[in-house]
């Protein structure tokens, strides 16, 4: 087995009176794209920051190619690209001006850097903004633009933070090409997200995390077999009706989660249930059968919602 | 993590390990030497977005200040009291010193603050910097280069307009720009501590400008020899670098008398602001960027 890029073995952040990160453990092989799922406060954002050398562990172990950040946080970090949650891009350089000044902060020639950077915009299909403004870009440009800039150094492994919040799903699919590319060009992916379709679709691998905890780890696959079932049927039968209609809909599929305004029932086959259901005289005023999917093993994890 | 194999084979992955390593430190070589002229590189690129600005003053303001006070001021000054107005020199070389200094101080006062809240709030470029190989220190280190340089220029210029207006009778004068420079990042290092403090600006550091920069400016012996202020009121000037600035320019621009001992305090005094203000600003800044 090749020696993990990442190893964390009981790693935990202590602020003054609470404790973002408590206790996790996982590794990372190379090559492997690897995601930490969890909604807002998890600890996600923490792990990101200790794994990119740029927050000390309060206990634990931790390696990152083999080296220990508190030691050798430079050299770490010479061998990551970042792409953080907020944007920083430098507002007061042009778009190009930001990836040559980032590839010098690794001590790269500037002819070297130049060509890179020429290489990256056309990956970020950003080559005819070369020279405009940072904030004259759209949302999802920039962060285009700061994965590129992550690139400069020729990375071995990019961190990624919610790469894709706040964008338009056409943003997000351009994105996640992108992603994807780096992803068969066996670049060692570590993102977070509290975007299900996001871990299904860029992880191989992935931990569920909340309060700072792990709830499971294994293939967003793996996770769903399970946790969840194949398929969910949601029904709403308005929010006067629903615990009477939930009572009766107990025993259907092989598990039934009541929220406060919809009913999810969990079934190999969603067809089949809303067809006992309707059989049994329940008329539902909306129903849904949809594949299952990771917000379902969150749900059943932690009995919240990821995105609250 | 796996234990390594026994034998020879734990002995190959050693050795693999330790190339590893040695490729890794290797290529965080450069960075560690050179980190703070990566920054500073940075900088001016950025003060080229605004270069017309940077010009602009330093080209204005000794024009404006020496002639509104050099000479029209001066013309008052001298009228009333001779050709040796003060210190035994016109009004005109008594002052541009002082007005030397004074622009290094006005340089700190805009690139230590606004520019050091962006970094770290509005558009946290340190952040940025922070995520490469980048060290905290270095980031301090790179800007006060960069600003040095953007003095070291503004306070030659100034100079140059001191001799055309012939304010500088001394042959040491050129040594006040170095003085002026001193001056300007001995306070300059600690107002930059200040604004890492601030994690948010809701009107300090217009206070700051209102409340220090400008008393400081009007009490530290740069219109009117301090001892003429009530005695009360002269710690002002003594806790100022503005006023050890001056005073050192002084002794440079027209040979001011003064004992060679308080000279050296003036240096001195500088000095350890600088280095206070400096070493300050390198702690603050790992503990903001280290979260």
């Amino acid at each position: 087995m090749p020696e993990p890029v990442i190893a964390t073995q009981n790693l935990v952040k202590r602020y003054q009176n609470f404790v973002a990160v408590d206790g996790i453990s996982f590794e990372v092989a190379p090559g492997e794209s690897f995601g930490l799922l969890g909604p807002n406060g998890a600890g996600k954002s923490t792990t990101m920051r200790m794994i990119g050398a740029v927050s000390t562990r309060t206990s634990g172990d931790l390696s990152v190619l083999g080296l220990d950040p508190n030691r050798y946080g430079p050299e770490i970090r010479s061998q990551l690209g970042v792409v953080p949650q907020e944007n920083n891009l430098d507002v007061e350089l042009k778009v190009r001006e930001n990836l040559l000044v980032y590839g010098r902060y690794f001590g790269l020639p500037r002819a070297r850097v130049a060509r890179r950077a020429d290489e990256l915009l056309e990956f970020a299909q950003l080559e005819d903004k070369a020279a405009a403004k940072v904030d004259d870009l759209s949302g999802g440009m920039k962060r285009r633009l700061t994965i590129a800039r992550a690139l400069i150094n020729d990375p071995r492994m990019l961190l990624l933070d919610e790469p894709t919040t706040g964008l338009d799903p056409q943003a997000r699919h351009i994105l996640w090409d992108r992603l994807f590319r780096l992803k068969e060009q066996g670049t060692t992916l570590l993102l977070t997200t509290h975007y299900m379709d996001e871990a299904e679709q860029l992880c191989d691998r992935l931990v569920v995390v909340d309060k700072g905890r792990i709830m499971a780890e294994g293939s967003p696959a793996d996770l769903i077999r399970r946790y969840s079932s194949r398929e969910v049927l949601e029904v709403r039968f308005g929010s006067a009706q629903n615990a009477e209609a939930a009572g009766r809909i107990q025993g259907f599929g092989d598990r039934v989660d009541v929220l406060p305004d919809r009913i999810l029932v969990y079934s190999t086959s969603g067809e089949k249930e809303l067809e006992r259901m309707t059989a049994s005289g329940l008329r539902p005023i909306t129903s849904l059968v949809r594949r299952s999917s990771l917000e379902d093993v969150f749900l059943r994890l932690t009995g919240r919602n990821l995105i609250e | 993590m796996s234990a390594g194999s026994p034998g020879d084979a734990g002995g190959v992955s050693e050795s693999i390990r330790a190339e590893a390593l040695a490729a890794v430190v290797a290529a965080a070589a450069r960075t560690r030497r050179y980190g703070s002229w990566y920054v500073a590189e940075h900088r001016f690129r950025v003060m080229r977005s605004y270069a017309q600005t940077v010009l602009f003053t330093a080209v204005g303001s000794p024009l404006i200040y020496l002639y509104a006070m050099g000479v029209g001021l001066a013309s008052l000054v001298d009228g009333n009291l001779g050709d040796n107005a003060v210190n035994g020199v016109s009004y005109l070389a008594f002052l541009a010193p002082a007005l030397l200094a004074s622009s290094a101080i006005s340089v700190a006062s805009e690139e230590f603050t606004y520019p050091i809240m962006l970094g770290f709030k509005w558009n946290p470029t340190f952040f940025g910097m922070n995520a490469s190989s980048i060290q905290p220190g270095q980031i301090i280190n790179g800007i006060v280069i960069s600003v040095a340089a953007r003095m070291l220029i503004t306070c030659a210029i100034y100079y140059v307009f001191m001799l055309v207006f012939g304010a500088v009778p001394g042959a040491f004068g050129v040594v006040a720009v170095f003085v002026a420079l001193l001056t300007g990042l001995a306070f300059g290092a600690l107002l930059m501590a200040y604004t890492i403090t601030l994690k948010d600006d809701t009107g300090q550091l217009a206070m700051v400008q209102r409340f220090v920069i400008l008393p400081m400016t009007l009490f530290s012996g740069t219109f009117f020899p301090l001892d003429l202020l009530p005695p009360y009121l002269q710690w002002i000037g003594w806790v100022s670098p503005l006023w050890h600035g001056t005073e050192l320019s002084r002794v440079f621009a027209y040979g001011m008398p003064e004992p060679i001992w308080l000279s050296i305090v003036h240096v001195l005094y500088l000095v350890a602001l600088l280095v206070v203000g400096w070493v300050w600003s390198r702690r603050l800044t790992v503990r903001r960027l280290n979260t």
